[in-house]
């Protein structure tokens, strides 16, 4: 029996963990490595890492902070942001982390997701949708979700995962930052027609959140990063509220 | 003293870190020499199945890891895909393993209704199939971190040491001897991790 996972994100800039509200406002919310030894401790499942100006200021990502962190964190990890090449993401997996994800990269160039799954294998190559609500349709967005593309996020999710990729991190724009929950529609839809496992991300607030995300939402995971950063809710209760919701998790 | 077989394809470093958190030694290194001198192996778990035998052959470490593993029998543990080159054949790529362990590593295979996802990504309890000095004093229901698309049927039910409920029983536990070998990541299941690796550590 598979558990559900939680996976904190730490958004970083210049090193440090930030969390921008809607991605535009941006409080500092201290050392991603003092941070991601706790979370583990704490009972995190994941943990991810999202250069989140990397793609804007063309950076590359953080070799030298993976490094540290693959040092003293123990569970798996993801690195995002600013990866666009099959260069990028060997230096990455070989600073030590397990996974890696792309967006803006693969929407611009979809060939990308084939070569590193071919390169690395499917189960690194996470690729992170986000997505807003526009003229009644879900809608791709890129550049740290900037930048609206044409591109319908079903579809796209279908494509990225016929190209090769392991996983997929649905970011809802619409729910980011509010903390008034995931978007259930698009992630059960996606989660129910895809082969591949799907992460939950954006808009958590309360327990509650993460317990629909898990049931209306049928989300193999749920990423947050305020909830979690500010301690307003600490995992180990998180856990034990979903496992007495019924759901089934690490403990 | 562990030596990790580099067989060119990534990331060791985690595991090496976090042996040497438990007070253990480890050198990485695809230099036969090295191996021949090794006191005890571990065949690390990143990449696909053909491309880590190519490189066995090609770095030409298979004589000498036979040779420690087969005949000098040095304790030795596969973690993920190492453990499913210790099987005779793989039908990722279509080819053929080191064949310490009688078995094969085969694809995943559901029926859509299941809703199974594959990799089997995450993490998961397992159940232990026979004592084992791996298992010693193993936390209550230990949960370890999987990530993969294949895995190891064996011949012989004796060999399996730990299952793993995924749409079916899926061996992901093997011990024959002085051989070991386990699907999930001990490296990346926290303390559960730890303990199976310090276990190998010094148990053997």
């Amino acid at each position: 029996m598979l558990t559900k996972r939680i996976i904190p994100c730490l958004d970083i800039k210049n090193g440090r963990t930030v969390k921008g509200v809607n991605f535009v406002d941006i409080r500092d919310a201290g050392d991603p490595v003092e941070l991601a030894a706790a979370y583990a401790d704490q009972g995190a499942d994941e943990l991810t890492f999202l250069d989140i100006t990397a793609t804007i200021e063309h950076r590359k990502t953080m070799v030298e902070l993976v490094r540290r962190v693959a040092k003293e964190i123990n569970i798996p990890f993801t690195v995002g942001g600013g990866i666009s090449s099959v260069g990028d993401v060997a230096a990455l997996l070989k600073a030590g982390a397990d996974k890696i994800s792309i967006n803006s990269a693969a929407v611009k160039r979809p060939e990308l997701v084939e070569e590193l799954a071919q390169e690395f294998g499917s189960q690194c190559v996470v690729v992170a949708i986000d997505t807003n609500f526009i003229d009644e349709e879900w809608t791709v967005f890129t550049h740290g979700g900037r930048t609206p593309t044409s591109i319908n996020t079903f579809a796209w999710a279908k494509e990225v995962e016929s190209r090769g990729a392991g996983e997929i991190l649905l970011t809802s724009m619409t729910s980011d930052g509010t903390q008034a929950g995931f978007s259930l529609e698009i992630t059960a839809l996606l989660s129910e027609n895809l082969g591949i496992p799907v992460i939950a991300s954006g808009g958590a607030g309360t327990e509650e959140h993460f317990a629909e995300a898990f049931t209306k939402g049928k989300a193999d995971a749920a990423l947050a990063a305020s909830v979690f950063h500010f301690g307003t809710i600490p995992i180990p209760q998180l856990k034990n509220y979903l496992s007495k919701k019924g759901i089934v998790v690490r403990l | 003293m562990i030596t990790i077989i580099d067989y060119g394809l990534g990331n060791l470093a985690s595991i090496k870190n976090m042996l040497k958190r438990i007070g253990v030694k480890s050198i990485i290194t695809d230099d036969p020499e090295k191996i021949a001198a090794a006191e005890k192996l571990i065949l690390p778990g990143v990449g696909a199945f053909e491309m880590g035998m190519n490189y066995i052959r090609e770095k030409g470490l298979l004589d000498v890891m036979n040779q420690r593993v087969l005949e000098d029998k040095i304790p030795v543990l596969g973690i993920c895909l190492g453990m499913q080159l210790l099987s005779r054949h793989s039908e990722e790529g279509d080819a053929e393993g080191l064949g310490w362990i009688e078995g094969d590593t085969i694809k995943f295979d559901f029926e859509p209704s299941k809703n199974l996802k594959i990799p089997h990504m995450g993490w998961s309890e397992i159940s232990q199939e026979h004592s084992s000095q791996l298992m010693h004093e193993m936390y209550e229901d230990p949960r370890f971190y999987f990530v993969h698309s294949y895995h190891v049927v064996c011949d012989d039910p004796e060999d399996v040491l730990l299952s793993v409920d995924y749409g079916m029983k899926v061996t992901c536990g093997v011990e024959k001897g002085n051989i070991m070998g386990v699907q999930f990541h001990p490296e990346k299941s926290h303390k559960f991790g730890m303990k199976l690796l310090s276990n190998f550590a010094n148990n053997y």
